[in-house]
């Protein structure tokens, strides 16, 4: 890739993703979770990451989180290198640009609702009273207006998951990264929940989503499946 | 301010979710400040009674004497001393120009008697007309006694409060005949009361001239001189005179050390005071040693915290806290524990202090020095030992973290 294409696509996508490799050092051995990615996801694209277990999915995963970074190879979040910077960087960019769901929901247990979803709010300097006032209403999106000041062990599985959502919409983050947001939930629910996404979607954000499950994947407009630590190939779901 | 605020509410429910483990941690801090805050609560206040107690000698009066007051070493190498006698303090009252005011003080201890009723054990002082002068006493009733009294060997005397009270009850003592030592004398004058010295009742005695003392060989016994200047600031020339005049008096070589002692009530208080210091420095490390206890069990639960609530600082980190952050967190939760020790620390101890002070009669002297020190020492403490807890946290690593179970 010559670098005045790079420098395009740059301007173009919202994540820019070039020969990525990440590697472990456990113990003597190495591990290679991730060989050569490259991938662009633009503004409001539903992308859907799929492959089995140790195809390296969870570790693109954190590196689009900005968990992690990358052994090797270029990250570009919204124009910004961010493959490079320090914890605090990072820190800071997984506050304003990037909404976490996890398989576990991943609720601070001894606080409220509005208290979670105000968080991130918390670590990016807002007054406590617009915090709460942009907190009430993310939860109010998710449907959960009236559960303000439910702790996550007075919600069921799928109120939870939809407190977790709200706190990762709290901050109008760039892309909403999703780990099998529907791992920990029955069937029903999880359409609930992939419901909230696909609206999610409609209303112009990014959803990045990493499942393995197929059908959960469909909902999304685009997926990537991976193998080996290499994308295997991508399909275009027909949307049902 | 707000962050900070907000930092320590969450600090205050973290330690409201472990209320057992918060209290024992918080308590190991609370001892160790109240045992300072007690101890030098005691101390400033018996400090201050002292102080008190000594400025009643006057700061601008020094006692010639055979003995010093406060004896460093050997205290029987004084014994050989001539006694100071009338004859010095004659040669000051005709020598010095610095002393104002010089009196001699005889002392005794003698039985008081008027009508049926008897006192033992009074204090007897045989002084001049200026006594009052050298020794910060006055006369609440009557009169004190003249020059001429002085100088005819008048039989009169000023009694102190208790004397009075146990001798003459409600009676008006002033003219009336009280015997010493079975000898006749007439009341002139009732001292102020003055209340205890060191556990000696200065209101349980009877000042006379000294001329009419009526002891065996008066101008052979050993006798103390007040002597007091005028201006404070020329204390040093008064006792470098007084040298001059009793060592021509006493004819001492020049190769000669003194034979005689110029005390003064700063002796005392600076004797006192190393005293103190001493047990200052005492309570201070005892203190230290058992805030330095409470750090350690104070880092122990942090550090205990940190790993109970990996999974607390992954969410954190995962939503975009930075190290600061976190540590901001941590430091707040110990800083939190030693500032509610440090305050409950504070309260027990000055109320605990309260106890032996009332048993003593003491006013309490809770400086806010005191008080200052506990709260800082403790917060000081809290900082230190969340330090190495909060890094810790803030070090932890977010995707590890987010698996933590």
């Amino acid at each position: 890739m010559t670098p005045k294409t790079s420098t395009a696509t740059r301007q173009l996508a919202l994540i820019h993703i070039a020969d990525l490799h990440k590697v472990y050092i456990l113990g003597l051995t190495r591990v290679y979770a991730l060989r050569g990615i490259n991938l662009n996801i633009e503004r409001n694209e539903y992308v859907a990451i799929m492959g089995p277990s140790g195809s390296g999915k969870s570790t693109l995963m954190n590196i689009i989180g900005c968990l992690d970074v990358p052994t090797r190879g270029q990250y570009f979040l919204n124009g910004k290198d961010v493959g490079q910077l320090s914890e605090d960087e990072l820190a800071q960019i997984r506050n304003q640009e990037i909404g976490f769901v996890f398989q576990t929901f991943n609720l601070l247990p001894r606080a409220s609702a509005l208290q979670n979803v105000e968080l991130p709010l918390f670590y990016s300097g807002i007054p406590a009273a617009r915090r709460r006032q942009l907190a009430r209403e993310a939860l109010e999106k998710v449907g959960l207006g009236d559960r303000l000041t439910h702790r996550p062990n007075e919600l069921s599985g799928g109120q939870r998951q939809r407190v977790a959502i709200a706190r990762a919409l709290v901050n109008n983050p760039s892309i909403i990264l999703a780990d099998e947001p529907t791992g920990n939930l029955d069937t029903k629910t999880g359409a609930e929940i992939m419901q909230i996404f696909d609206q999610l979607h409609e209303q112009g954000n990014t959803i990045v989503l990493v499942t393995h499950e197929k059908f959960i994947a469909e909902h999304a407009a685009r997926i990537i499946h991976l193998k080996d630590g290499k994308i295997e190939f991508e399909e275009k779901p027909q949307i049902a | 301010m707000t962050l900070f605020i907000e930092y320590l509410r969450s600090a205050w429910d973290s330690l409201n979710a472990h209320r057992v483990r918060s209290f024992f941690t918080i308590l190991g801090i609370v001892i160790g400040v109240t045992t300072i805050i007690c101890i030098f609560t005691i101390i400033q206040s018996i400090n201050r009674y002292v102080e008190g107690e000594f400025s009643g000698l006057g700061a601008s009066t020094v006692y010639v004497s055979k003995y010093p007051w406060v004896v460093t070493g050997n205290w029987w190498q004084f014994r050989n001393r001539p006694p100071i006698t009338l004859r010095e303090y004659q040669a000051l009252r005709e020598h010095s120009v610095f002393a104002r005011w010089i009196s001699p003080i005889v002392e005794s201890f003698r039985t008081v008697q008027y009508r049926s009723q008897t006192l033992e054990q009074v204090y007897t002082v045989g002084c001049n007309e200026e006594y009052p002068e050298t020794a910060n006493v006055s006369v609440a009733l009557g009169r004190w006694f003249t020059h001429l009294e002085v100088a005819h060997a008048r039989a009169v005397a000023i009694i102190g409060a208790h004397v009075r009270e146990v001798l003459f009850g409600p009676e008006n003592p002033i003219g009336k005949r009280i015997k010493i030592n079975g000898l006749p004398y007439k009341v002139v004058g009732i001292l102020e009361k003055r209340g205890n010295f060191f556990g000696f009742n200065m209101d349980n005695q009877v000042i006379m001239p000294y001329t009419s003392f009526r002891t065996y060989r008066l101008s052979r016994r050993n006798i103390a001189i007040a002597l007091r200047v005028a201006d404070p600031n020329q204390l040093e020339e008064l006792k470098e005179e007084i040298r001059g005049i009793l060592r021509r008096v006493r004819k001492i070589p020049p190769t000669e050390k003194d034979n005689f002692s110029i005390n003064q009530q700063d002796m005392l208080t600076r004797f006192y005071h190393q005293l103190t210091g001493t047990l200052y420095l005492v309570v201070f490390v005892v203190g230290t040693i058992s805030l330095i206890v409470g750090g350690i069990g104070i880092a122990n639960i942090m550090l205990v915290s940190v790993t109970e609530r990996t999974r607390e600082i992954g969410i954190r980190k995962a939503v975009g806290a930075t190290r600061a952050q976190i540590i901001g967190h941590f430091l707040s939760e110990s800083v939190l524990i030693s500032l509610v020790g440090g305050f409950l620390g504070v309260l027990i101890g000055v109320l605990v202090s309260q106890i032996p002070l009332h048993l003593l009669k003491l006013h309490t002297a809770v400086s806010p020095g005191t008080v200052l020190l506990g709260v800082g020492f403790s917060s000081l403490v809290g900082i230190v030992s969340g330090l190495y807890p909060a890094n810790r946290a803030a070090r932890v690593n977010p995707i590890e973290a987010l698996r933590y179970e």
